[in-house]
């Protein structure tokens, strides 16, 4: 019996020796076929005498099952192998570029305008909308700035050769048409274009704004103070952030204020704003004994440049994709 | 306006220094915008008296002067060629640094020179070099030159609110220093002058409104030649003003010094007495400044017996005004109302600063104490006789009082507004407050123009105790949802639509150039600006399209082989009420997709725009109907449908405008609607069909001018019930079909909603289809 084991010895070191799936099949037949040395073990088990034929019989045939396992182990090997170099063959260059369209993006106005919009939303404003040629009534009469106004001057107006109308100077209209249609409480900012006749470096002749309203009966200075400091310290993901208010002059607001906004070592104007004058609620039909309230109007482009770091307000009206896609 | 610190701090002198100065009145309410030195830094500079000037042995353009600093006698080198002796010139000794140089004793052409004696231009005081800087032949000899001339001084520019025209004097900004830190003010009224002459003239008011006040007097015999005192000069040029003559500089004096424009005319040529009355047609005025004026009844004048001499509150007469003959002058100080100059200045296209004053309000009670002061300066300067003041006065503004709630004020302020303190604050302010329980009662005073309401009030006391120690305090308020309507996308979501279908978001101008309208939208009457920056932007666009070319050709240009912009924007019609309706465009210019590898790269064509404009009106169904549109290539452009309604254009560049605009391809566009996008309805669940469905192909030959979207109609029509699609999947032309002919393929989706269909039925509807296409269309079924 020492033969046997000599013969299950040297057939798994055949077996474990093959890659080739049909050379591992005639190896089998060597040990295993009808005339391979096991089965010639099994015939002669006849030979033996019934005391010891069961024992060598179980013998073999454990010597067979472990043959068998070892072919299987080695079949499993051998397709492993062979799938193994035909997926080798099929690798790509994960590294070239993806194909198809690219993706385009937001003018870093849009973006800031948005930005602002969500912001105030979170807080309950709704966002109106009006007309870009306006009438002198509601862009200054109706604002509290009769005709012939001083504080005219501070707005150089872009007027229509017909003589009546303007491009509005601010978003401040939307205000008055807002109040117009709505009754307070009222919570509404309005972004959009204004003109006004200036061009240089830091002026462009259609610039943006966006007007923010807030009129309800307890709304107080306090309070414009408490939502423009949370403004623009959520705007510009800063809790630092330092926020001012100058003492200023608009004919629709009083008290009226100039923002600040702390920027490096200095300071920098990002806004007006003041407490609605109680002759635009009456302009409007607004009871101002019961009402009052807050208005604001912040500079997009101004917010764009500081958040972005552009330094020349003109690129924002070049559309040049060189710079455009950087706001992607 | 400018303004000398020294000169405010005559008035009201806090302890502070000048920036918190500075800082102190922009937060008070007066914007400092700049303070700036009076004169560059240097030092070691005295009033030296040249003794004797003697040649330079050496050098001819040099002399030697013995100078009397206050010490020793110093020996001086100097190229000066107005030095004499008995001058009093600055002196630098040896040591002091003057702006870029330093100074040292010093050997010049062999003689030791103890310093150097300057000129206004070494001394950073002056631009021109005309020689050694002459002082007053009384100036103390050794005292530091910085403070004979007051150089330590510095020069605030202020930038007050236009409801605030009593800040702009030396005055005015000292009350409102004095209303801000609570110190006195040390501003006495001028004493009136006792008259040494009867002299006066007839005054008469035909426009009381337009001026409720006239004053003015006689001064006769004056010098009108006699120089003007160095001081004043000083202050008049650190407020930036020319020194003129002696009686006009007192006018700009006063007038800096207490806001009140004054006006002398010479007597010799005012015949009669002085009436104030609006100008009547016909008449003209030459005006100081040249401007030859043809009056109207617009304007305020003031004229004498014979002719106008005035535009009021505005500018003087040529004719009339003061020169350095003028031996007899009338002083005018008035009060012209607001209304009566407002405007004015717009429609001369000139400004003065009499009328930027009156235009914003003037103190109507120191019309007097103002021509008493110009008087006592005038006097003082040109000597003269004074005669008496003759007044004409109708009715003044009111200063009515004014009520302020304690508890308005807290609210609308949203803190606890102390009585006592805010009675302090209008009592400052000069508004004499008498507070009663609650309320406190304010007279506004004569120089105040915009307190007239509570909230005027509100606003002092919000100013005047300082914005920052206001309370922020987040706002308590309703809590209700906003409405948010899903059947509409806003222009943010549209936004993103168009950036993930590539496009660039660009802005261009709304006011445009007159060509494009006419090239791009036939538009020979665009909505025309009055006054435009330039001709390039003097029309409003009506259309997205010119702005949008434009920034392709601009990228183009340099070196951009694709462009895919997008723009929304509003657009100007000029129709009756300028409808200005929002729109969206789009434009792809050169290659179809970026750069790639693994597809041939090819330009974008009508199709690739019509798929992101199918894409960005989606779930709408959006037909084209064949139309020409003046930007547009008229084979290749389209009127966009949505549900029915035109909604924009689409198609590719006309190649006339592609030349014309240098473009080396011809850009895809579209431009629609902004509300045909922003509609899209809520989805609909259908029920998902049971039974499968069987997927045929149909192909046939049409003649060229068969269009797809009509066959694809009527096949939905007038097919059998169980067509559930039809979609074409191949157009073809060329070998095996005829000329002017196209073979178009066709997968028709079949399905019944209660059955399984069977070959049979899925066969004759085959049959119906293939018919339709024969009978409408002339196919050939291949």
């Amino acid at each position: 019996m020492q033969e046997l084991d000599k013969l299950v010895a040297e057939a798994m070191a055949l077996f474990g020796g093959i890659n080739d799936a049909d050379a591992l099949e005639q190896a089998k037949a060597r040990y295993l076929g009808k005339t391979g040395a096991l089965t010639e073990l099994l015939k002669g088990l006849g030979k033996l005498s019934a005391a010891e034929r069961p024992a060598a019989g179980a013998r073999i045939n454990a010597a067979k099952q472990a043959l068998e396992e070892a072919l299987h182990a080695q079949r499993e090997l051998i397709t492993g192998r062979a799938l193994e170099a035909r997926l080798a063959e099929q690798s790509i260059d994960v590294t070239l570029p993806g194909r198809g369209r690219a993706m385009g993006g937001l003018h870093p106005v849009s973006r800031t305008m948005e930005r602002i919009e969500q912001l105030f939303r979170s807080i309950g404003f709704a966002v109106a909308d009006g007309p870009e040629i306006e009438t002198d009534f509601y862009n200054f009469t109706a604002l509290n700035q009769p005709a012939n106004h001083p504080a005219r001057s501070m707005h150089d107006t872009f007027y229509l050769a017909d003589g009546k109308h303007l491009l509005r100077t601010h978003t401040s209209p939307i205000q008055i048409r807002y109040m117009e249609q709505h009754q307070p409480p009222i919570r509404v900012i309005a972004p959009g274009r204004v003109y006004r006749v200036d061009s240089d470096a830091t002026h462009s002749p259609m610039f943006h704004q966006v007007e923010g309203l807030w009129i309800d009966d307890q709304i107080s200075f306090a309070n414009l103070k408490g939502v423009l400091i949370d403004f623009f310290r959520r705007f510009f993901e800063n809790d630092d952030l330092e926020v001012r208010f100058r003492p200023s002059f608009f004919p629709f607001t009083e008290p009226s204020a100039e923002i600040d906004m702390s920027f490096g070592d200095g300071w920098l104007e990002v806004g007006g704003c003041g407490m609605v004058h109680p002759n635009v609620l009456r302009n409007v039909g607004i009871d101002s004994e019961r009402y009052q309230g807050f208005a604001f109007g912040l500079g997009p482009d101004r917010l764009t440049m500081l958040r972005y770091g552009v330094n020349d307000l003109r690129l924002f009206y070049d559309n040049d994709l060189r710079f455009l896609k950087q706001f992607v | 306006m400018k303004l000398s610190e020294h000169w405010l701090r005559e008035l009201v002198d806090p302890e502070v220094s000048t920036a918190e100065l500075a800082d102190l009145l922009t937060f008070g309410g007066v914007e400092v915008e700049a303070v700036e030195p009076a004169a560059p830094p240097f030092d070691r500079v005295v009033v030296a008296e040249i003794l004797s000037v003697a040649k330079h042995p050496e050098a001819d353009r040099l002399q030697v002067c013995q100078v009397n600093a206050g010490t020793a006698p110093l020996t001086i080198v100097c190229g000066a060629p107005n030095a004499r002796a008995g001058m009093r010139v600055p002196a630098a000794l040896p040591g002091a640094r003057l702006p870029g140089i330093e100074i040292k004793l010093a050997k010049v052409r062999g003689v030791e020179s103890h310093g150097m004696l300057c000129s206004a231009r070494e001394l950073g005081l002056s631009d021109a070099a005309e020689g050694l800087l002459e002082l007053a032949p009384d100036a103390t000899i050794g005292l530091n030159v910085r403070d004979l001339l007051d150089l330590d001084d510095q020069v605030l520019t202020t930038k007050p609110t236009p409801n605030r025209g009593d800040c702009l004097s030396v005055l005015g900004m000292a009350r409102e220093v004095s209303a801000l830190t609570g110190l006195t003010l040390k501003w006495q009224p001028p004493a009136p002058i006792v008259p040494v002459i009867k002299d006066t003239m007839a005054i008469t008011v035909d426009a009381p409104a337009d001026c409720p006040r006239y004053c003015a007097r006689i001064i006769r015999d004056i010098n009108a030649a006699a120089p003007t005192p160095e001081w004043m000069v000083r202050r008049l040029m650190r407020s930036g003003i020319r020194t003129i003559s002696a009686v006009v500089d007192v006018t700009n004096y006063v007038l800096l010094e207490m806001g009140q424009p004054l006006h002398a005319f010479d007597a010799a040529r005012v015949t009669g007495g002085i009436c104030v009355r609006r100008a009547r047609s016909g008449e003209t005025l030459a005006l100081l400044n040249g401007t030859e004026l043809a009056l109207t009844p617009e304007y305020l004048i003031i004229a004498d017996a014979q002719q106008p001499l005035a535009l009021a509150g505005i500018m003087g007469g040529a004719h009339s005004g003061v020169t350095g003959e003028t031996r007899d002058v009338i002083l005018e100080s008035a009060f012209f109302s607001p209304d009566a100059i407002a405007g004015k200045t717009r429609d001369l296209g000139f400004g003065s600063d009499s009328a930027y004053r009156f235009e914003r309000g003037v103190d109507f009670a120191g019309a007097r104490a103002a021509l008493e002061r110009a008087t006592q300066l005038i006097t003082q300067i040109c000597r003269g006789r004074v005669g008496p003041v003759a007044e004409a006065q109708g009715r003044l503004p009111a200063r009515n009082p004014v009520r302020l709630r304690l508890a308005r004020a807290r609210r609308v302020l949203g803190f606890e507004v102390d009585a006592a303190l805010a009675a302090s604050i209008l009592g400052r302010l000069g508004c004499q407050p008498r507070l009663a329980g609650d309320v406190i009662e304010a007279v506004p005073p004569s120089y105040r123009f915009d307190i007239g309401i509570e909230e005027d009030l509100i606003e002092e006391l919000a100013r005047v105790h300082g914005y920052d120690r206001i309370p922020a305090a987040i706002p308590v308020g309703q809590t209700a949802l906003l409405p948010v309507v899903e059947g509409r996308r806003g222009p943010a979501a549209i936004r993103r639509l168009l950036a993930g279908l590539d496009y660039q978001e660009a802005v261009t101008y709304s006011f445009v150039e007159r060509a494009w309208e006419n090239d791009f939208c036939a538009n020979p009457e665009p909505i025309a600006l009055a006054n435009p920056i330039a001709s390039q932007m003097s029309v409003m666009r009506s259309s997205l399209i010119g702005g949008l070319v434009s920034a392709v050709c601009f990228n183009a240009s340099r070196k951009q082989g694709r462009v895919r912009l997008f723009e929304i924007g509003r657009c100007f019609l000029s129709k009756a009420g300028y409808p200005q309706p929002w729109r969206v465009g789009a434009i792809a210019f050169g290659y179809a997709e970026p750069q790639q590898w693994g597809c041939a790269a090819r330009a974008v064509d009508f199709f690739d725009v019509k798929a992101d404009l199918e894409a960005l009106l989606a779930p709408a169904v959006v037909t084209l109907a064949p139309a020409s549109h003046p930007a547009l290539h008229p084979g290749k452009s389209a009127m966009v449908m949505v549900n029915g309604e035109a909604a924009g254009w689409i198609g590719e560049l006309h190649p006339r405008w592609q030349r014309k605009y240098d473009l080396a391809s011809a850009p895809l566009l579209f431009e629609v609607e902004l509300h045909a996008v922003e509609q899209r309805g809520l989805p609909v669940y259908q029920e998902i069909a049971k039974f499968p469905a069987v997927r045929r192909d149909l192909a046939a030959e049409f003649d060229e001018t068969v269009r797809y979207g009509d066959i694809s109609n009527e096949l939905k029509r007038a097919g059998p019930a169980i067509l559930r699609d039809v979609v074409v999947f191949d157009l073809y032309r060329g070998r095996g079909v005829q000329k002017g002919k196209k073979s178009l393929a066709f997968s028709v989706l079949l399905q019944d909603t209660e059955k399984t269909l069977t070959d049979a039925e899925a066969e004759k509807a085959m049959v119906e289809l293939r018919r339709i296409l024969q009978e409408k269309f002339n196919a050939k079924l291949r």
